[in-house]
């Protein structure tokens, strides 16, 4: 398929805003609406937007980690933040928080939310990227500067 | 105060006016878009017509937001701004797809 430049520049524009805005969703969430689920959705929308525009061969190197690595530290960190109040006493899953110097509050509801963005990033990430083994041509391929793309339509 | 959670605040003047007319002008048309995504002949047409309507939702929700005074509708909206240009460009791949699987067709044929 081919490449478009108003694709790629647009993207190049809004991949960071779109990953901006879910943290800020990711972390709002406890208190307002949002949360990590909806933030993680974002974010893989994100790096769907990057594949369509530049493939999915550099998607995958701009996102460094393999998605399936994601899901399974996702669950981890989920897995760990219930864990923690269990050291201390209280039940299973309880939420404890504390309150950081800067009067910041922390607690294990946020690991909780870290670790549900993380699995559904990953979970979103590798549906969309096995999409692209089947040639459906959603995404570009062969994008390297220099080469023609195999099939270019005829204007 | 649980009961009058989504009631609307009380406006009144200029801004009353300004609020109200947008509201009913952007369901009509968001009507309009809806009626031409059910008959649009072709597949661009509808495709367009999905994307407008998503814009007027958008428009639709910031006029609720100022008409309700409830500020997370504006983030609802910056999802959905985000996410329906997505939409929008798989669906332009996917007509650029059928077009060209078209030609090939036809070169085939000839």
């Amino acid at each position: 398929m081919r490449l478009s430049l108003i694709l790629r520049t647009a993207a190049r524009l809004l991949v960071p805003l779109m990953i901006l805005f879910s943290v800020f969703l990711m972390l709002r969430g406890h208190n307002e609406a949002g949360g990590g689920f909806i933030g993680g959705l974002v974010s893989a929308s994100a790096f769907a937007l990057y594949a369509m525009a530049y493939g999915t061969q550099d998607a995958r190197r701009a996102l460094y980690a393999d998605p399936r690595t994601l899901m399974a530290s996702g669950v981890g960190i989920a897995l760990v933040s219930a864990l923690i109040p269990l050291f201390s006493g209280a039940p299973f899953f309880k939420g404890l928080w504390t309150t950081l110097p800067g009067g910041v509050k922390l607690g294990t509801p946020i690991l909780f939310d870290i670790g549900v963005y993380l699995l559904v990033v990953g979970m979103t990430l590798v549906v969309i990227y096995e999409l692209d083994d089947d040639g459906l041509s959603l995404f570009p391929r062969d994008n390297r500067p220099g080469t023609t793309p195999p099939s270019s339509p005829a204007a | 105060m649980p009961d009058d959670e989504l009631r609307m605040m009380e406006l009144s003047g200029p801004l009353a006016w300004t609020v109200y007319s947008c509201l009913i002008l952007i369901s009509v048309s968001l009507m309009l878009a809806v009626v031409r995504l059910i008959r649009g002949p072709s597949l661009p047409d509808r495709v367009i017509a999905l994307d407008l309507i998503a814009y007027q939702a958008i428009a639709l929700m910031l006029m609720y937001a100022i008409a309700t005074d409830k500020s997370y509708f504006l983030e609802v909206g910056l999802v959905l701004g985000l996410i329906a240009f997505l939409g929008t460009v798989a669906f332009a791949r996917y007509i650029e797809y059928i077009s060209l699987e078209a030609t090939v067709a036809d070169d085939y044929n000839e």
